[in-house]
């Protein structure tokens, strides 16, 4: 299936903005974060289709994936 | 040096130092200036007459070496909203005027004459001093010149030239450790201070120092308070993308409110976020981190130059940026960095500007993305106080009633920052509740309802949202009466050792006996104040509400809209 995952932060550094990635069917979150190579205890948020998912979410043919770090301000 | 009370009077032009009344001894920041307001202001009064005051008071460890401590309030009743106000602000002033033994300044009365004056504080007291070259100038000149004026240390707190027209956008500006500015920016404070007929204030501290009943003890908490905020996450990302960080994160959770409040994502969101000024900031030569004063640890603050690498802007924050950015669909980082600079220097709130900018491009002012037509506007119209200028530097409110504009965001008249209330309830909450009209900083529901710190509430769900602004409305007073930058928050959530060590550094400081229990309270008594203040002018709690449009028109892409009962939002008020 494919996801379209973007990243956020220093999670771009040598990575990406945003890609179309190819993955198995029923690959969750942390999956797709570990096969990036991101420490999953970095990651803040993460959202599919601008809503927030649990790490296990398995993802859907076409979801857009946003990973965040901790991040804050206001 | 024990504190005191340095009171000014405009209309006889004298002053005075007092005792600290024993009720208001254990105040400072903004519990102060809400306590000496509601004792001293009639509610009822004009914010522009001579019965309004303009309270500036240091939080109750500013002066001392207590990391980010350094934050001074602003207190009066606001010309924009008509409630009472609190606005703080960083920069070098709060830490200075602490160490004059100065627990707050009351600024009261009206001159008769068309005079401007300045006033220069000390350890001995106030004296008024006649002010003719920096009258119609700028923040950067009085800066400038005031700076070459003055060869020692001091402090400066100062209005532009929309403070001295009085429009009920003007800010007030604090000089910080650079020359740069920050400002205490919502609710028209500034506006107050020309009615007073105040350009500046300058603060010399002399050799007085801040009294420590206990240092030892106020060493061993500053070290576990500075290592539970520098050790947390969030604060080393403010140290490197600045509060702008949040363009995206909010885009994407769909609650950005883009184009007048008619969408909730902007397409322009990666051109002016956190991660492209970052790139800019590094290429240009400019510096990603800054302090707004001496002893911020997180440094969310940046120097951002422009094209030719010479300094443009600082203190360059979200709220900014997504104002003139997304609100009005502007995704030209270097216009948006102009017009934060141009506000700046003009004293306006940039919130408020750049909001009322998007409701009279609704209203067919300019196009929407029109960036060199705001900097026009500004330069032209608002700097010279035209007709339309003055329209504009009268807020979001008056922009709608003058270009008939339905869609106006604004609570109680203040216009609603960067979070939309459709997406993210629990802020709406917070807009529709606080004492100071729309103000994300009075109870930051973003932190549990998006970024997921100090817990987690579904943003787009009403459950749980009055009881989280309501514990984040008592705790924010608290800390606005400490001194402290609210961006201690993140690790006060997260970080068990955070909030002790806070209390421990007052009782230090003090040689008192406080509990966590007496800083709720503290909280709570705050609110209430502020609440009864407004009651008395005349605000019921058919004024705590949203925007009636927030009702009607659905906020893409969750395509929800605002669903909260008058009855849901007063329960707000139960404790
Ligand atoms: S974190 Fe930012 S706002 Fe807070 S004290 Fe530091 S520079 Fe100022």
């Amino acid at each position: 299936m494919k996801i379209t995952v973007r990243l956020f932060a220093f999670f771009r550094e040598g990575r990406f903005i945003e890609e179309q990635l190819e993955y198995p069917d029923r690959t969750t979150v942390a999956g797709v974060i570990n096969d990036l190579g991101i420490d999953i205890n970095a990651v803040g948020v993460t959202m599919i289709s601008s809503r927030h998912c649990p790490l296990d979410a398995e993802l859907r043919d076409g979801d857009q994936l946003g990973i965040f770090p901790m991040i804050g301000g206001g | 040096m024990s504190d005191k009370i340095f009171r000014v009077n405009m209309t006889t032009l004298t002053t005075c130092v007092e005792e600290v009344p024993a009720n208001w001894a254990g105040h400072g920041g903004r519990g102060l200036t809400s306590t000496i307001v509601t004792a001293e202001v009639p509610p009822t009064c004009h914010p522009l007459g001579p019965n309004n005051k303009l309270i500036i008071a240091p939080g109750l460890l500013s002066g001392t070496p207590a990391a980010n401590s350094g934050r001074l309030s602003f207190g009066g009743k606001s010309p924009l909203t008509g409630t009472i106000k609190e606005s703080n602000a960083g920069g070098t002033a709060a830490q200075l005027m602490a160490r004059c033994g100065c627990k707050a300044l009351i600024l009261e009365g009206r001159p008769a004459g068309n005079t401007w004056y300045s006033l220069a504080v000390s350890p001995k007291g106030v004296t008024i001093n006649v002010e003719t070259e920096l009258i119609g100038k700028g923040n950067f000149e009085v800066v400038s010149t005031v700076t070459g004026r003055i060869a020692k240390k001091h402090a400066l707190i100062s209005i532009g030239q929309t403070g001295e027209m009085r429009m009920a956008a003007a800010n007030i500006s604090v000089k910080d450790s650079e020359g740069h500015l920050r400002s205490a920016g919502r609710g028209g404070l500034g506006a107050v201070m020309g009615s007073k007929r105040v350009k500046f204030i300058t603060i010399d501290p002399q050799d007085g120092k801040v009294a420590i009943a206990d240092p030892e003890k106020f060493k061993a908490a500053n070290k576990i308070f500075t290592k539970a905020l520098t050790s947390h996450p969030i604060s080393q990302g403010l140290g490197q993308y600045g509060t702008n960080v949040l363009v995206n994160i909010i885009n994407e959770a769909g609650g950005l409110p883009t184009k007048n409040f008619t969408a909730g994502q902007f397409a322009g969101h990666d051109k002016i976020s956190g991660e492209t000024m970052y790139d800019r900031i590094m290429e240009r030569g400019g510096k990603p981190k800054h302090g707004c004063h001496p002893g911020c640890v997180i440094q969310c603050s940046q120097i951002y130059n422009d094209l030719k690498g010479q300094y443009k802007t600082s203190g360059f924050e979200y709220e900014s940026i997504w104002a003139m950015g997304a609100d009005c669909c502007v995704d030209n980082l270097d216009h948006i960095a102009e017009a934060d600079s141009l506000m700046d220097d003009l004293g306006l709130d940039s919130i408020e500007t750049s909001v009322a900018m998007g409701v009279a491009m609704e209203g067919g002012l300019l196009e929407f993305g029109d960036g060199e037509g705001i900097l026009r506007i500004l330069k032209e119209e608002v700097a010279k106080g035209t007709g339309l200028g003055r329209i504009i530097g009268g807020g979001a409110g008056l922009v709608g009633k003058t270009f008939g504009v339905a869609r106006v965001p604004v609570v109680k008249n203040q216009a609603i920052p960067a979070y939309d209330p459709r997406a993210i309830k629990g802020i709406g909450i917070t807009y529709a509740t606080s004492t100071m009209g729309a103000d994300h900083t009075m109870g930051y529901a973003i932190a549990t309802n998006i970024l997921k710190v100090g817990g987690s509430v579904d943003p787009l769900a009403k459950e749980g949202q009055v009881e989280l602004s309501r514990n984040l409305q008592i705790a924010t007073a608290a800390i606005d009466s400490t001194g402290m930058c609210l961006f201690i928050a993140f690790a006060a959530l997260d970080d068990a050792t955070c909030l002790p060590a806070l209390i421990d550094l007052i009782n230090a400081r003090f040689g008192i006996n406080l509990t966590g229990d007496d800083v709720v309270n503290l909280g709570k008594y705050i609110l209430k104040t502020e609440r009864a203040f407004n009651e008395a002018a005349g605000f019921t709690r058919t004024d705590d509400r949203l925007p009636e449009f927030f009702e009607y028109e659905p906020l893409a892409p969750h395509n929800m809209v605002w669903d909260f009962t008058g009855e849901e939002i007063d329960s707000f008020w139960d404790f």
